[in-house]
């Protein structure tokens, strides 16, 4: 990991930020393995060079980023978010990155571009969970995700190529991953090769598996209970140990409300999920 | 023989209890992992899963090879895997839901996964409290009948965990796998038990 030159966070944020170690060493990265630190220990090896992340689609101006150019092609900026998993525990972390809305207006997409998928890397040889069920958790890889257009034009949603003012360790998506700070974190697909511009809603990995579990929408929901656990509330991790008393009420699109609310004034947040 | 049980008793204590008081140790300290709390719940849990199927196959397995001195621990086990659950679900009021009561008793009572959990724990409660000598004495021929009710924890609990998980099936199911392989060592005693009542 090397420094990397950004423009500080621009909000007051007040809220504490989730130690380093702990955002570092605490993923969601079924490619790596299945326990929350099988992907810190799976994951120091995984080379990314060389990297290609291809821009397709229904757009006039596909294009490719090479890995050099993930950092130095658009202007980097550090965003504090929230992040919410949908297992019922959050964070606070520093990313660094530039707005999706950037890279994906630099593509011209055309009329019938109406949704946006996304492709991590299939690369069984340094992914163990790719190559095995039982390390991979049973999930058809590669891992794919989506938004609406109009969800990965926000200037919320944020491309990361780094934390902590670095870039990306492996284990959290390195080179370059989504961050959609108003959904549960599986949307925030790690690792990206792959983003295309489409006509029709596009599969997601976690939808595939478990469609009555999880949504295509995955906003944060305090209201609508994963079928297994309370969404009500959450766990917020920072420091201390046991008897960290972190619980704290879950709030509607994250917290996220304001800037996000009216891309579904129009939808039943019960049935899109 | 006598001082071989006594041996062999300190070391099914020590081998059950020093992994339980490292993990506390861990947590309280903040070193078991970003996420103590969820660490911890896993470890009680599948800890108690672990000794129960051991004490299961402590009957198959001293009778297969003639080691009667494991017939002489397995109530220990038994308690031990008592202890693990019973603290695998103290976890989950402490310090997942934070003593909120009313979270605590509606996952309870809405999730099915903890439901059929709770249930399994119950049960090993009931054994737990029977297992005094002196009750099971009094119990006669009903203790008996009364603790072939583990079988029954072990299918719930093995439910409980299959349907925990997200995605990862592979685990639970060789668990729930074990359970039935133990199960199928008393299809004949369980058989006969049943048509009976």
């Amino acid at each position: 990991r090397y420094p990397l030159t950004f423009t500080a966070d621009g909000t007051n944020n007040t809220e504490v930020l989730t130690p380093e170690a702990k955002v570092t060493s605490h993923n969601n990265f079924y490619e790596f393995g299945i326990g929350k630190s099988d992907p810190v220990n799976n994951a120091q090896n995984f080379n990314i060079k060389p990297w290609q992340l291809t821009i397709s689609g229904e757009c006039d101006k596909p294009y490719t980023l090479d890995l050099d150019d993930l950092t130095k092609s658009f202007a980097l900026e550090e965003r504090i978010y929230r992040l919410r998993c949908v297992e019922a525990w959050s964070m606070v972390i520093p990313w660094v990155g530039f707005e999706l809305s950037k890279l994906l207006k630099k593509a011209q997409p055309n009329s019938r571009a109406k949704y946006i998928a996304f492709e991590t890397l299939h690369d069984p040889a340094q992914m163990p969970g790719q190559a095995s069920r039982r390390m991979g958790g049973g999930i058809d890889y590669p891992y794919v995700e989506g938004l609406r257009i109009d969800e990965a034009m926000n200037p919320l949603t944020l491309m990361s190529v780094g934390l902590y003012g670095k870039t990306l360790p492996a284990q959290n998506g390195a080179p370059i991953r989504l961050v959609v700070p108003w959904k549960y974190g599986f949307k925030s697909i790690k690792s990206i090769v792959a983003i295309k511009f489409v006509e029709h809603p596009p599969a997601s990995t976690w939808n595939i598996l478990a469609p009555n579990e999880y949504g295509f929408y995955a906003n944060v929901n305090p209201e609508v209970d994963h079928p297994r656990w309370s969404q009500a509330s959450e766990r917020r991790l920072t420091s201390g140990g046991l008897f960290a008393r972190n619980r704290i009420d879950t709030l509607p699109f994250n917290g996220y409300g304001e800037q996000v609310a009216g891309l579904y004034k129009n939808l039943d947040l019960r049935k899109n999920f | 023989m006598k001082y071989k049980v006594i041996l062999f008793k300190i070391f099914v204590h020590l081998a059950a209890f020093l992994p339980l008081a490292n993990a506390y140790y861990l947590a309280f300290t903040d070193q078991l992992g970003a996420d103590p709390v969820e660490a911890i719940i896993h470890f009680t849990g599948i800890g108690a899963f672990n000794l129960l199927l051991l004490s299961l196959m402590i009957t198959p397995l001293s009778k297969r090879f003639k080691i009667s001195i494991l017939l002489k621990v397995r109530r220990l086990v038994g308690l031990y895997s008592f202890t693990y659950a019973f603290l695998h679900l103290t976890n989950f009021l402490v310090f997942e839901v934070q003593f909120d009561w009313s979270l605590f008793l509606s996952e309870i009572l809405e999730r099915p996964y903890i439901t059929i959990g709770m249930a399994g724990l119950l049960i090993l409660l009931t054994l737990a409290i029977t297992s005094i000598s002196l009750l099971r004495k009094k119990m006669a021929k009903n203790w008996q009948k009364l603790h072939n009710w583990v079988y029954l924890a072990a299918v719930l609990i093995g439910i409980h965990f299959y349907w925990s998980v997200k995605s990862e099936i592979i685990e639970p199911s060789i668990y729930l796998f074990i359970t039935f392989i133990l199960l199928a060592f008393r299809f004949k005693k369980l058989n006969k038990w049943i048509k009976k009542d």
